[in-house]
C-alpha cells in the first residue's frame, strides 16, 4: 500500500473552536477535530478520496483520522491536524528545556486505512489512558 | 426580553467587549456581535454534564455532595508530596489568586496554559524585552499589520475586524471594501477556471501555484495587512500580501529580514523558499510604514527554534525602530491567559511554572514546567482547573497525569474530567460568574454574570477557597 512521508502541523480551526463549545463528547467535535487536512495532489498520490480514513504515524504513536482535502493548497507533503485528543497521541513530548513540546513540524508517515475507524473520545481514553 | 449589553466574551485573547446577550427566564436565547466560537459558548453553555460534584468510586464517577468532594480533594492535595495545579487561563484573576495561595499551602507547582502556547514568547521577552502597545492604539494608528505564524480567522475571529485592518480607526481607515472587491475577483477567476476545466475536460481541481509577486495594493499609501504562514489560510485570503514560508524556517526568514533592514546583502537567491527580491520589497514596505505591528502565534513558538524564533522577531522589530515605529504582540489564546501570567507575576514574581515545594517560589523553565514534570514522572497528584490537558498534552505527559489522583474543576465534561477522581462542575466564568480578566494587550476588563448558575454549581473562587480552608484544617488536625 502506498505510503507518504510528510510533515505534521497541529493547528487551530474555527470548527474545532465551535466543536469544543458544543461539547468534547459531541459528534460535531469528533467530525471537526479527528481530521487530517492534506494537499489534493498528495491525496491523489495515495490514491485516496476525501472522507476516507487515513493512518498517521510518527515516532510517538499512530492514529486513524478522516481525510479532508485542504482548501489552503498548495502545501505538498505537509498535513494539518487540529489540536485535540487525536493529534495529542502522535506529537513530540520533548521540550528541549524550553518547556514547549514540539507540536509542529513533526516528521510523519501517512497511509490509507480504509477499513479502520476513527475512535470516539471515550474509546480513545479507554485505549490510551485507561486507569488500572 | 432583557438584553445585557457590553458583555465581554470569555473565549479568546481578543476578549471582545461589545457582545449583546438576550436572556429569557435565566437562559441565554440569543447573542449578538459574537464570532462563531463566542456564539457557540454563550448558546451551548447549559449543555453541561452532571451539575453535582462527582467522585470516583470502584472505578466509576458517581454523584457526591459538595462537602464530600471538597474533603476528598483536600485529602488528595494535603497527602501528596509534589502536586501540580494546572490550567487557570479560562478562569478569573480572583480564582487564580486563590489558586496560588493553595499551591503555596500544599507545596506544589502552579502552572498555566502558557506552558503549551506562548511559553517561549515569555522567556524571550524576559531575555530581549518587548516593544508593544494596546490594541486601541493599533486600531487607530497602525498602517502595516503583519500576522506571522497565526491564523486569526480561526483562533481570534474578530481580531482583524475590531483591532486591525478591518477596523475604522481615527487615523487609519478600514480596508474591508478593497477586500470585498478582491474576493469578488478571486471568485470570478475560480469560476472561469472551473468552466475552462470542464470545457477542456481536465481535472477540475488544480492546485494554484505560489506567487511571490507583490500586488499593486502594497504600493498604495493606506493600511496594509501581510500574512506570513506555511499555507494560504483564510486570514491570508484577507491579506494584501501572503508570504508563504517553508515549514520550520521562520528563523532563517526573520534573520534575512534583519540583514536587509541593516543594509546587508544576501548572497543567495532565496531564503526559506522566498525569493530575495520579494524579501527586499517587503523590507521596504516595513521600513516605509508609519506604524507597523507584528502579531505572532504558535507558528513561531512551537516550531524548531521556539524561543529563538521570538528573539529574532523582537530583534527585527528593534532594528526597524531605527527607521520607523514598529511594535510586536503575541496572539494569546485563552481569554485570561495573560491574566494568569499577570496574577502569578504580582503574587510570586514569576509568570508561570512556579514551584513552591521548597517553601518559596522557584521558577526554572524546563524543570518546574508541568509537561517536563509529568514526562519525568515526578508528581503524585494533580488539580486541573478550566483546562483540558488530557486532550491537549502529548500522550506521554497526559498518561502520567491520569496515573495519579486527579481533581478537575470545570463546567464542561472534558476528556480530563472523565479521567478524574473528583470533578466539580463549576459556574461558567463570564456567563454564570463575574470576575476580572486581562486582554492579550494586558488591559484588564470585567467579566459579567449574565445568568444564575445551577444551585449545585459554585464558582471557581468558592470551590478553591473551600479546598484551601479544608487543607489548612487537615494540616492543623491531621486526624
Amino acid at each position: 500500500m502506498t505510503k507518504l512521508r510528510v510533515l505534521l502541523q497541529t493547528v487551530r480551526t474555527i470548527d474545532q473552536g465551535t466543536g469544543k463549545e458544543h461539547g468534547k463528547l459531541s459528534e460535531h467535535y469528533r467530525e471537526n477535530v479527528a481530521i487530517c487536512q492534506m494537499d489534493p495532489k498528495d491525496i491523489r498520490t495515495l490514491r485516496m478520496k476525501g472522507s476516507e480514513k487515513i493512518k498517521v504515524t510518527t515516532n510517538f504513536g499512530s492514529v486513524v483520522l478522516r481525510l479532508v482535502e485542504s482548501l489552503a493548497a498548495p502545501h505538498p507533503n505537509i498535513i494539518f491536524i487540529p489540536y485535540g485528543p487525536w493529534a495529542s497521541l502522535i506529537v513530540d513530548p520533548e521540550t528541549h528545556g524550553t518547556w514547549m513540546p514540539s507540536l509542529k513540524g513533526i516528521p510523519a508517515e501517512v497511509e490509507p486505512a480504509f477499513k479502520e475507524d476513527v475512535l470516539s473520545v471515550p474509546a480513545l481514553l479507554e485505549e490510551h489512558y485507561r486507569r488500572n | 426580553m432583557p438584553i445585557v449589553s457590553h458583555v465581554t466574551c470569555p473565549v479568546c485573547g481578543s476578549f471582545c467587549d461589545d457582545i449583546e446577550v438576550i436572556v429569557e427566564n435565566n437562559v441565554i436565547v440569543d447573542v449578538k456581535n459574537a464570532c462563531a466560537v463566542g456564539a457557540a459558548k454563550f448558546l451551548d453553555y447549559c449543555n453541561r454534564g452532571s451539575e453535582k460534584p462527582l467522585i470516583r468510586k470502584n472505578g466509576k464517577l458517581v454523584e457526591a455532595s459538595l462537602d464530600e468532594a471538597i474533603k476528598k480533594s483536600a485529602e488528595i492535595l494535603a497527602g501528596s508530596t509534589y502536586p501540580i495545579l494546572y490550567g487557570w487561563s479560562s478562569t478569573s484573576c480572583e480564582a487564580i489568586r486563590v489558586g496560588i495561595e493553595l499551591a503555596e499551602e500544599v507545596g506544589g507547582v502552579i502552572d498555566n496554559t502558557t506552558t503549551i502556547c506562548h511559553g517561549p514568547s515569555i522567556l524571550s521577552v524576559q531575555d530581549v524585552g518587548i516593544p508593544s502597545a494596546t490594541l486601541g492604539q493599533l486600531r487607530h494608528r497602525a498602517d502595516l499589520i503583519i500576522y506571522w505564524g497565526c491564523n486569526p480567522w480561526s483562533a481570534h475571529p474578530r481580531h482583524v475586524e475590531r483591532y486591525t485592518t478591518f477596523s475604522d480607526g481615527r487615523f487609519q481607515k478600514s480596508t474591508w471594501k478593497s477586500y470585498i472587491s478582491r474576493l469578488g475577483g478571486a471568485l470570478s477567476k475560480k469560476r472561469l477556471r472551473r468552466a475552462a476545466n470542464l470545457i477542456l475536460r481536465r481535472e477540475a481541481q488544480v492546485s494554484p501555484k505560489v506567487s511571490y509577486e507583490l500586488p499593486y495594493t502594497m504600493l498604495k499609501k493606506k493600511r496594509k495587512m501581510v500574512v506570513v504562514d506555511i499555507r494560504k489560510t483564510h486570514s491570508a485570503d484577507a491579506a494584501d500580501y501572503f508570504l508563504q514560508v517553508e515549514p520550520n524556517k521562520d528563523y532563517e526568514l526573520l534573520q534575512a529580514f534583519r540583514m536587509l533592514v541593516a543594509n546587508e546583502e544576501l548572497e543567495v537567491d532565496q531564503v526559506a523558499g522566498v525569493p530575495v527580491e520579494t524579501l527586499e520589497e517587503v523590507t521596504d514596505t516595513m521600513i516605509g510604514c508609519e506604524l507597523g505591528i507584528i502579531f505572532f502565534g504558535q507558528g513561531l513558538t512551537m516550531t524548531p527554534g521556539k524561543l529563538r524564533n521570538i528573539d529574532s522577531a523582537i530583534c527585527l522589530v528593534r532594528d526597524l525602530n531605527q527607521y520607523t515605529k514598529f511594535l510586536i504582540m503575541p496572539m494569546r489564546g485563552h481569554f485570561n491567559v495573560t491574566g494568569a501570567n499577570v496574577v502569578s507575576t504580582w503574587q510570586t514574581g514569576y509568570p508561570f511554572a512556579v514551584d513552591f515545594s521548597h517553601g518559596y517560589p522557584l521558577y526554572n523553565p524546563g524543570e518546574t514546567t508541568v509537561i517536563d514534570i509529568l514526562c519525568r514522572e515526578e508528581t503524585d497528584a494533580g488539580l486541573v482547573i478550566a483546562s483540558d490537558p488530557v486532550a491537549h498534552f502529548p500522550k506521554k505527559a497526559a498518561q502520567n497525569l491520569v496515573k495519579n489522583p486527579l481533581i478537575v474543576i470545570d463546567p464542561q465534561t472534558t476528556p480530563t474530567s472523565l479521567m478524574a477522581d473528583v470533578v466539580f462542575s463549576s459556574a461558567y466564568v463570564g456567563i454564570e460568574a463575574e470576575g476580572t480578566a486581562y486582554r492579550m494587550d494586558h488591559v484588564p476588563l470585567p467579566l459579567k454574570k449574565i445568568v444564575d448558575p445551577p444551585k449545585s454549581c459554585p464558582t471557581d473562587v468558592e470551590i478553591l477557597q473551600r479546598i484551601l480552608q479544608e487543607v489548612r484544617r487537615l494540616k492543623r488536625e491531621p486526624n
